[in-house]
């Protein structure tokens, strides 16, 4: 595994949505090219012939009816004024779309 | 005694008997708080009103007879990373500063059903990721029996309010140790209970393939006690087993012969380098009166123990990354003054969010990326199941595994906070289990010459609490 430089954390970043400034990405530069160093010890295990655990309930296929719950007025009234920025109740967001596609990754 | 010293099972009694109120109970462990939280930083969020209405609420049920059950009436706190409805419930992140669940987490609308009093929110590293208090955005807890050490994590406010007394028990949340090292640090009970087995709705989730939500309290009958309010299969839970939830208090009553029991010690955790004299000496104690009381001891080894930390820490920030993904400023929460969407949910989550977040969010995602993926997450998915077969096999053999909770007392404020590595370490002892969904109960077993308690921890085969509760019921007898 080689080092992480900061240019590296920076394109991480972006795929994570963080913003970060420059003394961050020097510090965590350093910081995760430690851990992930450490995790190199898991080469010495072998796993020929061994299966991935994603989850250890063994409950395969767990369903239910696709119906709509009711909420009350009082909790939707709750969430709506749990929303940063809103108009009436609806939820107001930036645009997605920009002029310039380009300037956004 | 003071009345917010008690258990709960002694607390139910005495208000059983109208020996006092549990008003006067809840003022008790207000008082408290009130007192001590300034020094201890155990709660971010007091709920001093609506903990008194309950109170009140819950002395006329008492008053008058009906559906009294021993949590009625009884103060307890719960982790912020767990939803309380209408209190406010950060998960120790100021991206959530102001957030209020419009709802309760199933758990702890099971409690508040019977009539327990929600007296606050404590303190944590946020959403869980820590062993030290330390990355909270409210500042780190102060260890109860020395304010100069931490008070685990990540569950520490929870921790402390119970060890300190401002609070009868609390709820908390063990993704790979966040019960068990904190209760082992300030000298207390804490169970995380196999995966599955509590339901984990209204959690702020943070590894959903290891997280579970357990209880912290004073004793082993109380563990027990609130474990069979707490489990159960829950529709909104499809993690959660359909398994019937046995009588645990019942159980405890029961004990099993200990001629019978056959106790396990693995010597990755015993004959670890760097583990503390103190704890060694301590935990050899117990097992020799363990032997004493009759049990088997059966030395083993768990060859796979050192690998959980490697894997843990690539498995849960990725499972990290992607659970927080929702934080992002746009339907709750605090959201950053940008016009462009990326700009705002890249400005949102960096105020938002402390360095230890931001770390993990970034592991995973590394640990996600294409080309990478196969050498880290799926390695990792695949020495689990390597962990997994070494308790297996070791259950075989013996009914229970007895560790230590952790190599080291609690350990100085500042202490590890910028080594992110040996901060990870701290959870030597408590990840293997968790990577492994099965239960353990951490007991505290003895103090350091300094004063600092020390924790063993049992660990169980899964869905198999009944022994591991009996166990630590045994452990706390022969350690008094």
């Amino acid at each position: 595994m080689p080092r992480l430089s900061p240019t590296d954390i920076e394109q991480i970043a972006t795929l994570a949505r963080l913003k970060l400034t420059d003394q961050e990405k020097e510090r965590y530069a350093s910081q995760l090219s430690v851990v992930f160093e450490y995790m190199e010890i898991l080469r010495e295990v072998s796993v020929d012939d061994i299966s991935e655990t994603s989850q250890v309930t063994g409950l395969e296929d767990v369903t239910r009816e696709d119906v709509p719950i009711a909420r009350s007025d009082e909790v939707k009234r709750k969430l709506i004024a749990a929303f940063p920025e809103r108009v009436g109740n609806l939820l107001k967001v930036p645009a997605v779309f920009h002029e310039n596609l380009e300037s956004r990754k | 005694m003071l009345l917010n010293e008690l258990t709960i099972v002694e607390a139910a009694d005495g208000l059983r008997k109208k020996k006092f109120s549990s008003v006067e109970l809840t003022e008790a462990c207000l008082k408290r708080i009130h007192e001590r939280n300034e020094t201890l930083n155990a709660f971010i969020t007091v709920a001093d009103e609506s903990a008194l209405l309950e109170a009140k609420r819950a002395d006329k049920q008492i008053q008058k007879g009906v559906a009294v059950h021993a949590l009625t009436g009884v103060p307890f706190s719960v982790k912020d990373a767990i939803c309380v409805k209408d209190i406010r419930s950060t998960g120790a992140a100021k991206i959530l500063d102001s957030y209020l669940p419009p709802y309760d987490a199933t758990v702890i609308e099971k409690i508040r059903l019977l009539g327990g009093i929600m007296i606050g929110k404590t303190n944590c590293d946020t959403f869980g990721h820590g062993a030290s208090n330390e990355n909270s955005m409210y500042g780190p807890v102060k260890n109860p029996h020395d304010e100069t050490k931490v008070a685990g994590g990540s569950s520490g406010g929870s921790a402390a309010s119970v060890a300190d007394h401002m609070a009868v028990y609390s709820i908390a949340e063990d993704t790979g140790g966040s019960i068990r090292w904190p209760a082992s640090a300030c000298g207390i009970v804490g169970f995380r209970p196999s995966y599955g087995r509590n339901s984990r709705y209204g959690i702020m989730p943070m590894a959903s393939s290891l997280d579970v939500v357990g209880p912290m309290a004073k004793t082993v009958a109380d563990i027990a006690l609130l474990m069979e309010t707490m489990a159960g299969h829950d529709p909104k839970d499809a993690t959660t087993v359909p398994d019937a939830v046995p009588a645990y208090t019942k159980k405890l009553k029961n004990k099993p012969a200990t001629a019978r029991l056959k106790i396990g010690i693995p010597k990755e955790y015993l004959e670890l380098e760097g583990l503390n004299k103190e704890v060694k000496a301590v935990s050899e104690t117990v097992i020799t009166r363990l032997k004493e009381a009759g049990a088997t001891i059966i030395p083993l080894s768990l060859p796979h123990t050192k690998y959980a930390i490697p894997v843990y820490y690539i498995l849960v920030p990725s499972e990290d990354s992607s659970n927080l993904a929702r934080l992002d400023g746009i339907r709750y929460g605090v959201r950053a003054d940008e016009s462009a969407l990326y700009d705002l949910y890249a400005a949102s989550r960096a105020k938002g969010f402390p360095d230890e977040v931001k770390r993990r969010i970034m592991i995973g995602t590394y640990a996600l990326s294409a080309g990478y993926y196969d050498a880290y997450y799926r390695k990792a998915a695949r020495v689990r199941t390597r962990i997994i077969r070494d308790f297996e096999e070791a259950f075989r053999e013996v009914d229970a595994i007895l560790a230590p909770t952790s190599p080291f007392p609690a350990f100085g404020l500042g202490e590890k906070k910028d080594d992110v590595l040996a901060m990870y370490l701290a959870d030597i002892f408590v990840s293997p289990a968790a990577v492994a969904g099965i239960p353990a109960l951490s007991v505290p077993v003895g103090k350091t010459k300094a004063g600092l308690p020390v924790g063993m921890q049992v660990i169980g085969k899964r869905l198999g609490e009944e022994i591991v509760l009996s166990i630590g019921s045994l452990l706390e007898g022969i350690c008094k």
